[in-house]
């Protein structure tokens, strides 16, 4: 089936649209704009499934917005989707579906809903326009839609000071790595006279300027990510928005981790596979330096999550460490570049991704759930709530297995290619990897026995468990977890394979547009 | 030299919004900070697309003679608009903040806490 060439364009259009419907929808029926806005979203969602079939089977698509046929180079928007970005699509589109399906009950009893939704819709279409686009401007334009988008969302509680607190430090913080970005894109440009990521990396000559462009992407879209030193925000963040939030900003984290990506293996893999003027290669450099703070986010996380005792802090520390594992598996693959297991460990790196944003988002559904039924959110206060809410304990439990990779959940799959590789690299990496995985799982046990275990509280008599669209949301992700945990080379043949050979095979992203003549 | 002085006036934006972001505790400060970083950059794209004795790049009834690339002021503009609700938002927040805190203190704003 022939799917149109405008595909990519309308991913973004339609969410971006939806937004700006949704108050007007919201003026006639409060439930009218809730099934609006999940219509919007599966429609958006559907297309992206299609567009991921057809790429898989046909390559690249690129989608050109104006003129195509001009004889002089010119500075134009384009969308370029390859493996990687309809990867990170995928990811997203479920995410932000099974939220607004959790907002439906999570969210009823707020005010301000209209804003609410049209915030998410355009954080959308932030992410999606992100992941898909191949010019390193419009890309810096979508990171400050992401970031506006999700800064309103975090202090959407503005009742909450705490709210309010984690939403400036997170739009300071935003505000400043965006303005790195621009920086950087202003280099490049001032240099090459380009904006596109598939000419830049054409001629990418690596000079010293070059070398700035590089560090400040990477620190800049690095703290966006969270990974430790610059984590600071993150649990900040994660711990006081609303629970439907903090899944979604999994994913607009996420959306910069893969900017990451595509900096290091797209705009410099020409320059970074062919130029060596250390004693090592500069690959080899960059490499170790992701590794030694992925090691660095691992530990912080796990040591930081141990001592927490609000519950969705302690799950955003533990997002850290997961942060911290992507990188890991990234970063050696890049250390390792061309080696069989540093391709094994970019595609647990990879695959860790998609696996991140269903485990931790899960958890953070199940915090939201105990909070929506209890109002409680110190784990202090908790206790035996498996009683009265059976489901919710269920999902938990699969989060937590998940998380702390056990077998047979989808964890357990990508954090085995992450040690595989790792130990053939360095077995200290994977000693401690695995080390830190067994105190992750130590620590959500004890939330477990803590939250859901013992005797009985008075207090929590009378409570229920939580309205069916939580259920089924939850219920959504946890049926993706224990699917791709047990058959793992499903989405690893299909999907991530190919991903993590589009990020290598950066010199087809180049000619596609370059060589193209487009 | 005399064509390096807006880059130096770039560096110097830049690390002046640095300096007041890192050392200054006053939130508003610090979003003066943010701004002034932005100007910064803007400058620096300016700066880049502009050539020795070029006019404005409008073609209609133009004298003729070297243009300045438009597509940096293109993305300056996009840039500032964005920087205009980045401020806004930040300044909406710091409206919160007081309300909720009393102070704009950023050692008195610190509920969130290991």
């Amino acid at each position: 089936m022939n799917i149109p060439e405008y595909t990519p364009a309308l991913i973004v259009a339609i969410p971006l649209i939806g937004a700006f419907l949704t108050p007007l929808i919201s003026r006639v029926h409060d439930k009218l704009r809730n099934i609006f806005v999940i219509l919007v979203l599966v429609i958006n969602a559907s297309l992206v499934f299609l567009l991921a079939y057809d790429i898989l089977k046909n390559g690249i698509q690129t989608y050109i917005f104006g003129a195509r046929n001009l004889s002089y180079p010119i500075v134009r928007i384009l969308f370029e989707v390859d493996a990687m970005s309809i990867f990170m699509a995928i990811i997203s589109s479920i995410i932000v579906l099974v939220a607004v399906l959790y907002s439906w009950s999570f969210m009823k009893n707020n005010t301000g809903l209209d804003k609410y939704y049209t915030l998410i819709l355009l954080l959308t279409a932030g992410i999606l326009g992100m992941v898909m686009t191949g010019d390193m401007f419009n890309f810096f334009v979508f990171l400050e839609i992401t970031s506006i988008a999700s800064c309103a969302l975090i202090a959407f509680w503005t009742s909450q000071a705490e709210s309010v607190e984690a939403g400036f430090k997170y739009i300071v913080i935003s505000a400043m790595g965006a303005l790195f970005v621009l920086f950087a894109v202003a280099i490049l440009y001032g240099q090459y006279d380009a904006l596109n990521i598939a000419q830049l990396a054409d001629v990418m000559q690596y000079t010293f300027l070059d070398k700035i462009a590089l560090v400040l992407l990477i620190v800049a879209l690095a703290m966006k990510a969270g990974l430790v030193p610059m984590h600071m925000w993150l649990p900040d963040s994660y711990g006081s928005a609303p629970s439907t939030i903090s899944l979604v900003l999994v994913g607009a984290t996420l959306a910069s981790l893969y900017g990451v990506l595509r900096v290091v293996f797209t705009l410099y893999g020409n320059a970074l596979s062919t130029i060596a003027n250390f004693d090592v290669a500069v690959n080899v450099f960059i490499g170790w330096f992701i590794i030694a703070l992925a090691i660095l986010s691992i530990i912080v996380g796990v040591i930081m999550a141990l001592i927490q005792t609000d519950f969705k802090r302690l799950i955003a520390f533990g997002a850290v460490a997961e942060i911290g594992y992507m990188f890991l598996g990234i970063g050696a693959g890049l250390a390792a570049a061309g080696t069989a297991y540093g391709n094994v460990a970019l595609q647990g790196g990879i695959f860790h991704i998609f696996n991140d944003a269903l485990d931790v988002g899960l958890l953070f559904l199940v915090a939201g759930a105990i909070y929506y039924a209890t109002k409680e959110r110190s784990l202090n206060s908790m206790g035996g709530l498996a009683r009265n809410m059976k489901f919710t304990t269920v999902f938990f439990i699969i989060g937590l297995l998940a998380v702390a990779g056990m077998p047979p959940m989808n964890g357990f799959a990508s954090k085995l290619l992450i040690y595989e590789s790792t130990f053939q690299l360095n077995p200290i990496l994977a000693i401690v990897a695995i080390l830190c995985s067994i105190l992750l799982l130590a620590m959500f046990v004890k939330v477990f026995y803590s939250a859901f275990m013992g005797p009985e509280l008075p207090k929590f008599k009378k409570v229920k468990e939580v309205p069916k669209s939580m259920l089924f949301a939850m219920g959504i992700l946890a049926t993706i977890i224990v699917i791709f945990g047990l058959f793992p080379e499903i989405i690893l043949n299909n999907i991530v394979q190919p991903a993590a050979d589009a990020l290598l095979g950066y010199s087809e992203y180049i000619s596609q547009v370059v060589a193209g003549g487009i | 030299m005399i064509y390096n002085i807006p880059y130096i006036a770039v560096v110097g934006l830049i690390l002046l919004g640095m300096y007041a972001l890192v050392f200054k505790r006053n939130l508003i400060k610090m979003v003066i900070g943010i701004t002034l970083i932005e100007s910064g950059v803007n400058m620096f794209l300016i700066t880049l697309g502009y050539r020795k004795e070029s006019i404005a790049p409008i073609y209609t009834s133009s004298p003729g003679g070297i243009m300045s690339l438009p597509v940096p002021q293109a993305l300056t503009l996009t840039s500032i608009v964005i920087g205009v609700a980045v401020t806004a938002l930040m300044l909406s927040l710091v409206i919160h903040i007081y309300r909720h805190y009393g102070s704009l203190d950023a050692k008195n704003v610190r509920r969130l806490k290991e």
